[in-house]
């Protein structure tokens, strides 16, 4: 089925709906035409290296579609050649430091947004890309996008990816004991303790990767707060010991308390937490949209699976000053090119024909939203898949994914007191300290 | 005279591979940890900054006191293998079959025995605790969320994944021992455990002390299977100095002070294998057979 939803402009504060301008139909698009290139005298052969963190064998689907793109890239300049590295998550970000460090950075390679970029600009070490995004492409992002690859005004990275966490939950077992979607906390809790009388595991939770707990605490203080009171703790305008961030973190403690959470969740990865809820074995499971594929196309999930899968937006604190509009979520990688690369105008020209090719196909071929417009007219979506990008229409607010935000000293911090403060060994007050004492240190 | 370049010639491949390779990094190492560097941008010399920091940071020791753990815990072990070793050497039945049982382990990559002691110790689903509610207990220890004991958890793999290595060792050492000499004291009517404590242990003291001086030094730089099974959590309950220094460098974008790290680790695995050999140095006199 086809809906009409147009993925709105996005600020990441608050959203306001615009007539999004039908996806990719920018004729003014800043990569060249192989007619261009034609007329000009043979060039000499360059090789733009890239790299990227999406191997063919976990990624399978976004690795397909980046190889596609750079021969298609390839073909309409003879004269380029681009050489790929592909690392795992984990290497990949290793390795970039270390490239970084010796200066060899390659021409064209991914980033995370905020946080994790800002040593790379005050390095000097990506390009700015405002040249690329003239001529009207800045507006096929979605808005709010780019700010979170941009420092001093200046863009150094184009976002593929934009993701929200909403609560996925599994209907047949919501249904076996007859709860139904909490819409305030303390149904929430009320929920949680039906499931857990009748012997169910209520949430899949993998906290040994700590931003996973991180999601949940966030939530809680959105929905407490509102969406500035985690935000302005973070850029100091406000502070941790705010009473409406503490609450949100007794919040946590109280869920703890209630058995909310799988057993052993601090020793769990979130691959084994997420095997959990897939099994069935969990009710809940907190994650963001680039999960979707799991519940609605990825053909090795039982097809039962999927149909029983389905979402719900965090519930409301009563009394809090949140709107249960507000998302937790924000830009996955983004392309950067280096500052330093002997090829800057062909990777600049090839990041910007990736990043517009990566729009018309991530979401139908590999079920990852990206950061450019998406015309829902155009694409044939699973119905979950829809659902998602009309919440997204309707956020009042998408609050940064907190350890993104921070720098990264300060989200090492938060990631160490997320576990602490799931595994009862920090009182909220505690939490909130370690906090302040860790962005002081910064300052 | 030519034999003297023969022999330059020779070893400089190694000796360069061997300076590039081990002898550089480590004076860089020296050099960042002198610096205020986050591994990315530009570089300030903060003098010893880093090592005053490291004296007061809460952490560091907790992470020291995890690895000095897993030191003792490993030459504790070390009896264990020796034991081990010794009903193996005395040629008891199967022996070569269990010789072939301890190596399995050595043969596997961290990683995958990371994985695989992760599914033994899983709350719900693992072997250990299936078997433990199967008799009746009703909470099984969440082995690897308890921050009490997480760090023994992690301990019994690396015991098991190091039992071959030590064994091997042992037997080839034990196997050397001259049959007279077990004979001769059969003869005298030594029991078994006269033999082996009398006999054969002080003729492999030399082996004993390498081996000792291995587990410590492994101990202490300890990492792979503790980043994969817990990262060092929860909490820090199983941080141990090398997974600080790699959070340190690789995740706080602190590379000078990661560094500052690295190289006091290296300082004191010098200073305790020093101490180890003077120790142990007291009958050095070449046992005559």
């Amino acid at each position: 089925m086809k809906k009409k939803a147009l993925i709105p402009a996005l600020t990441l504060s608050a959203v306001t709906l615009l007539a999004a301008c039908g996806g990719g139909g920018n004729n003014e698009a800043p990569a060249d035409d192989a007619a261009a290139s034609a007329n000009e005298p043979a060039q000499e052969d360059v090789t733009i290296d890239f790299m990227h963190l999406w191997p063919a064998g976990s990624s399978p689907d976004h690795h397909r579609i980046v190889t596609d793109i750079i021969s298609e890239f390839e073909e309409m300049h003879p004269h380029v050649t681009v050489e790929l590295e592909v690392l795992e998550n984990e290497q990949y970000k290793n390795k970039l430091q270390v490239v970084s460090s010796s200066n060899q950075l390659p021409d064209v390679g991914m980033t995370w947004a905020a946080g994790f970029l800002e040593p790379y600009v005050n390095g000097e070490l990506f390009a700015p890309l405002d040249d690329v995004l003239e001529d009207g492409f800045r507006d096929d992002f979605v808005a709010g996008t780019l700010e979170a690859y941009s420092i001093n005004d200046q863009t150094y990275a184009l976002p593929l990816e934009l993701n929200i966490a909403p609560v996925f939950y599994n209907t047949a077992i919501f249904e076996e004991h007859g709860v139904s979607v909490p819409e305030t906390y303390d149904d929430f809790l009320n929920t949680i303790d039906t499931l857990v009388e009748a012997g169910v595991t209520p949430i899949a939770l993998g906290n040994r990767d700590r931003w996973t707990g991180s999601l949940w605490y966030m939530y809680l203080a959105d929905r407490i707060g509102g969406a500035d009171a985690l935000n302005s703790a973070i850029d100091r305008s406000g502070s941790f010991n705010d009473e409406r961030l503490i609450a949100a973190a007794e919040g946590i403690q109280e869920m703890v308390e209630h058995d909310a959470f799988i057993p052993g969740f601090n020793g769990l990865s979130d691959q084994e937490a997420k095997a959990e809820f897939m099994n069935g074995n969990a009710a809940m499971y907190l994650i963001g949209s680039w999960d979707l594929p799991n519940y609605t196309t990825n053909e090795e999930v039982p097809q039962e699976f999927r149909d029983s899968i389905d979402f719900f937006k965090f519930p409301e604190v009563e009394g809090g000053e949140g709107d249960i509009n507000g998302w937790v979520g924000g830009p996955g990688v983004g392309l950067f090119v280096a500052e330093n690369s002997d090829v800057k105008e062909e990777s600049k020209e090839f990041v910007a024909y990736f990043t517009e090719e990566w729009g018309k196909r991530s979401v139908e071929d590999a079920g990852v939203i990206p950061g450019t417009q998406v015309n829902t007219d155009e694409v044939d979506l699973p119905d979950l898949f829809i659902s998602v990008l009309d919440e997204l229409n309707n956020a009042s607010s998408i609050t940064l994914f907190a350890d993104v935000q921070m720098s990264s000293s300060v989200a090492e911090t938060h990631l160490n007191m997320i576990q602490s403060l799931f595994g009862e060994a920090v009182t909220p007050e505690e939490f909130a300290e370690e906090h302040e004492n860790a962005l002081q240190a910064d300052e | 005279m030519s034999d003297k370049r023969v022999i330059a010639l020779y070893t400089l491949p190694a000796l360069l591979i061997l300076l590039v390779l081990i002898y550089v990094p480590i004076v860089l190492t020296a050099y960042y940890g002198l610096m205020d560097w986050d591994g990315i941008g530009a570089m300030t010399f903060v003098g010893l900054e880093n090592y005053t920091a490291l004296l007061s940071d809460g952490m560091f020791w907790r992470s020291a006191y995890h690895s000095l753990l897993l030191a003792l815990f490993s030459v504790g072990s070390l009896v264990l293998y020796l034991a081990i070793s010794l009903i193996l050497a005395s040629n008891v039945k199967g022996a070569n079959l269990f010789r072939k049982i301890y190596l399995i382990p050595m043969l596997l990559s961290s990683v995958a025995i990371a994985q695989l002691w992760l599914r033994i110790y899983h709350p719900t689903n693992g072997v250990m605790n299936r078997f433990l509610t199967s008799v009746g207990i009703e909470n099984p220890p969440l082995w690897l969320s308890d921050t009490s004991i997480v760090l023994f958890a992690i301990f019994i793999p690396i015991i098991w994944q190091y039992a071959g290595f030590y064994i091997i060792i042992y037997y080839a050492a034990l196997k050397n021992i001259p049959a007279e000499l077990e004979e001769a004291a059969k003869i005298d009517g030594a029991t078994p455990f006269q033999i082996a404590y009398k006999i054969k242990l002080p003729l492999i003291a030399g082996v004993m002390k390498v081996t000792v001086v291995l587990a410590v030094i492994g101990s202490l730089k300890y990492f792979d299977l503790i980043y994969v099974m817990t990262d060092g959590g929860p909490s820090g309950a199983s941080e141990v100095m090398a997974s600080y220094m790699y959070k340190l460098a690789f995740r706080t974008n602190d590379f000078g002070y990661g560094s500052a790290v690295g190289f006091f680790l290296l300082v004191l695995i010098l200073i305790v294998t020093y101490l180890i050999r003077r120790a142990t140095a007291s009958k050095e006199d070449q046992v005559q057979y």
